[in-house]
């Protein structure tokens, strides 16, 4: 939109070399980019694209000599950047192009306080006195809107929540007002709603000093939200780039085409008649409550209400999501519903049995008509076995003859779309989406009637996300399953959820058919999370049914 | 803090009994006793003569009985008299604490201090050549027994150079005062020293290099150094703070393990200190010193523990003491 003046940023031809043996020789072949002065560019791919490391090559902080820079040009401001040493490179950082990172925990030293971090960036390059430095780091904090600057300038990182740490980040990144910021995923570990406001606040801030922003994110619904340029990167190759509204509305690239149908969008199933069904899952009056510890000889907690008075019926074929940010205490419910936590008061019966009350012995055999699909695929299959014993391993359990239950791990892998030759394969040997296909076979191994999933899909890039809904959903209606669905993503939500429940804070404030909610939120709460999902004004141009 | 205190003080009194009944159940289990011992000094008595001596002595009374009369005793922080040495324990045990609380103060601070020096400096230059050569010293250091080392120390320095003497805390001779005594003392010191410290300097060494070279992989670092900090300054603000938090922990831990080597060097180099003591009460069956010394050790363990502890809260921002 500033074409007619001098870019801050130019890319041309960035190369950079992987070390041998890994899975190509370039981790970016050729990028060519411009960032004017208050234009937000944003660099779109999915994960292994190469987008975070050309950030890496801009501030020159690439993990070198293993991967570095084997060409092109980056020229700030007229200065070749490559050509810079070290020492003049230290200079540059934080002071002239400044960075703020994905996670706002790890990224803030856990040993200093607030105020200290920030105003090592303006000791470094201010050289301003430490009253001046003092009063500038909070005016910073004012500007980024943090409720009572004072004490958060003495507060540890972990003593501030999640949000407070991202703007934080942005204030340290933007005090020293840089002519380009470089934002890694600033929001993706993030809840929805501030996420919208720290996406706002970035481009408030970037507008008021006229800085170039070059942002990094793998959600196209982010990218709607923010950007003026759009670059799509694929295993390090630009594929398509263009202003914001040509590439998400009219992309040319079959790549870019196939990325934004993998978006869910935002119109929910119409409601299926469900209520006259059998209800296969029932829970009610769960309530949990994580109690204060401590008494005279350990340390003291204070008692959380993580579930209070939850109630909700399953039925049978029927998808209900459980919304919520965190905290809201949705994986709870996932854990209460498995009796992987003992609720404090409730029942939940499957097919007319209660769960919470069965002893032991009992709650072994109910154990197969509930089954669960984890959030991290990697970290929920044991690394050590193959995949044919993970799957396996259930129905053996239970007594079933292990050849007999081995020969339909095989099947059952064909399932989920998987070649019969994985089978004798170990976890790692697969990619995120697979890992969780092998999830979803070893659940469904049990011949459950109810899959209970948290969050299956949090963790995939955003096609592979695609398939997998496509899959949990053919699954359901073949297998006539009922699915309890835990999600933050409410764009995942919509897609898959024939009702949703909305919880805040351990409470459920809304729930109904997912299409008159999205249709029609009457609770504040749920209004506000739905006025908060990024790009929430735009609706991809392709159907999921051309692509994925 | 004060209550922090307090209850950490309380449920030190458990530890402490258990140790204590733990002890005195399985040093009864060993053949022989005091008496054995001292008439076996003695070079034989008649029975009537040694049943007498177990009379005086109590030992003629069923296990349990003595246990109970020596653990009210002990409430009262009395340990009894030392058969051997014919006075109170306590002030058998005051004599001797100074030397081993000097031996493992210089020993462990040295330990200590070397061993996080040259580990952050390997891990800094991770897989050079100087880094190789600091890791393969670390692993000779710690695969080498104390006992080895303190006998090929006194034959090189002592034996063949004359340049240290062989054992002992002062020349017995010398009647020094003043900073010469204190010279004295220190000549006296250093290779025991070095023998009890070259290990635990490779522990810190080794923990020391892995904690450096994660830290330094983590996301804060890299935000710092997109800040523009320099790497003096990274080291220092950013990577040794965080990675000094565990070498911490082990330092409470290994306070213990300490006490135990120093038996072996205190013994090999005749120093007057805990450990020597512990050995010759063993062999002379001296129960009460035996005993004494176990109290005395765990007070001290428990109480580096505790001073462990705040130091570790100190340090971390993250640990609220309550």
């Amino acid at each position: 939109m500033t074409a007619d003046t001098a870019p801050i940023l130019t890319v041309r031809d960035l190369r950079i070399a992987l070390p041998e043996g890994a899975d190509r020789p370039f981790a970016l072949q050729g990028l060519d980019l411009t960032v004017h002065p208050g234009e937000i560019v944003c660099m779109v791919g999915e994960s292994g694209s190469g987008k975070s490391l050309s950030a890496g090559a801009i501030m020159r902080l690439l993990p070198e000599p293993h991967v570095h820079v084997a060409g092109g040009k980056i020229i700030f401001e007229g200065e070749d950047l490559l050509a810079k040493t070290e020492a003049e490179m230290r200079k540059v950082r934080g002071n002239r192009i400044s960075m703020i990172f994905q996670e706002p925990m790890t990224a803030l030293n856990p040993q200093k306080t607030v105020g200290w971090q920030i105003d090592e960036v303006l000791k470094l390059h201010m050289g301003a006195k430490r009253k001046e430095r003092q009063a500038h780091a909070l005016e910073m904090l004012k500007r980024v809107h943090i409720p009572d600057p004072e004490s958060a300038y003495n507060a540890y990182p972990h003593q501030i929540s999640g949000g407070q740490r991202q703007r934080v980040m942005i204030a340290m990144a933007l005090s020293l007002s840089p002519k380009l910021v470089i934002a890694d995923e600033p929001t993706t570990a993030l809840d929805v709603t501030t996420q919208l406001q720290i996406l706002k606040l970035i481009r408030d801030l970037q507008k008021e000093d006229g800085a170039g922003v070059l942002f990094i994110t793998h959600d196209f619904g982010v990218v709607a939200e923010i950007a003026d340029h759009v670059i799509v990167l694929r295993q390090g190759e630009v594929v398509e780039q263009g202003p914001a509204d040509q590439v998400l509305n009219d992309p040319k690239h079959p790549y870019t085409q196939a990325l934004i149908a993998s978006v869910p969008d935002l119109l929910p199933p119409p409601p299926k008649p469900v209520t006259t069904l059998p209800v296969v899952l029932k829970g009610t009056g769960l309530r949990k409550t994580f109690a204060a510890r401590g008494g005279l000889l350990t340390g003291k907690r204070k008692a959380v209400v993580a579930v209070k008075d939850l109630s909700f019926e399953l039925h049978q074929g029927e998808t209900l999501g459980v919304v919520g940010e965190s905290g809201s205490g949705k994986t709870t419910v996932s854990r209460l519903v498995t009796r992987l936590l003992d609720a404090d008061a409730g029942a939940v019966e499957v097919d007319g049995t209660d769960l919470l009350a069965c002893t032991p012995r009992e709650l072994r055999g109910m154990r197969k008509h509930i089954q669960m699909v984890f959030q991290d695929p990697m970290a929920s299959l044991n690394p050590r076995k193959r995949v044919v014993d993970i799957i396996a391993q259930g129905p053996i359990v239970h007594g079933e003859d292990p050849d007999k239950a081995r020969a339909r791990a095989r099947d059952l892998l064909e399932l989920v779309e998987l070649s019969p030759a994985a089978a004798n394969r170990f976890p790692h040997e697969f990619s995120g989406g697979q890992r969780q296909r092998i999830g979803i076979a070893r659940a469904l191994a049990m011949e459950p009637k109810v899959i209970v999933a948290d969050e299956p899909v949090s963790a995939l890039d955003v096609s592979v996300q695609a398939q997998v809904l496509k899959l949990l959903a053919d699954l359901r209606d073949r297998m006539n399953l009922s699915l309890l669905f835990v999600t933050h993503d409410l764009r995942v939500a919509a897609q898959l959820c024939d009702r949703i429940i909305v919880m805040q804070k351990g409470e459920v404030v809304e729930a109904g058919f997912t299409a008159e909610i999205f249709a029609n939120p009457q609770h504040p709460y749920t209004q506000n999370l739905l006025a908060s999902i990024p790009g929430r004004t735009w609706t991809p141009p392709y159907r999921k049914t051309d692509a994925a | 803090m004060l209550i922090y205190a307090l209850r950490r003080l309380l449920q030190a009194i458990p530890v402490i009994i258990l140790i204590m009944i733990g002890t005195f159940l399985l040093l009864k289990l060993t053949p022989g006793d005091t008496v054995d011992a001292l008439v076996g000094d003695m070079g034989g008595a008649d029975a009537d003569f040694i049943a007498r001596m177990r009379a005086e002595y109590g030992l003629d009374q069923p296990v349990w009985v003595q246990l109970w009369r020596y653990m009210v005793k002990l409430a009262t922080f009395d340990m009894g008299q030392s058969f051997v040495y014919e006075q109170p324990v306590a002030t058998v045990l005051m004599d001797r604490l100074g030397t081993t609380l000097l031996l493992m103060a210089t020993s462990l601070s040295l330990a200590f201090s070397i061993g996080i020096t040259l580990g952050a400096f390997a891990a800094r230059r991770a897989y050079s050549l100087t880094d190789n050569l600091i890791s393969t010293l670390g692993l000779v250091f710690y695969a080498t027994p104390s006992f080895f080392l303190s006998l090929m120390m006194m034959l090189l320095f002592s034996v063949k150079l004359g340049w240290l003497p062989v054992g002992g805390i002062k020349t017995i001779a010398g009647f020094y005062t003043g900073w010469d005594h204190v010279v004295d003392v220190a000549r006296h010191l250093i290779m025991p020293t070095a023998a009890l410290s070259l290990i635990y300097l490779s522990f810190y060494l080794r923990l020391m290099r892995s904690s450096v070279i994660q830290v330094a992989d983590q996301d804060f670092v890299r935000t710092a150094r997109a800040k523009g900090a320099g790497e003096t300054r990274l080291m220092v603000h950013h990577i040794m703070r965080n990675a000094l938090l565990p070498a911490v922990t082990l330092f409470g831990l290994q306070f213990s393990t300490l006490l135990g080597g120093s038996v072996v060097v205190e013994t090999i180099f005749t120093l007057p200190g805990l450990g020597q003591l512990a050995y010759q009460s063993v062999i002379q069956r001296d129960m009460n010193t035996l005993m004494g010394i176990i109290f005395l050790c765990s007070i001290i363990v428990i109480l580096v523990n505790f001073l462990t502890d705040l130091l570790y809260a100190r340090l971390d921002s993250r640990i609220e003491l309550s």
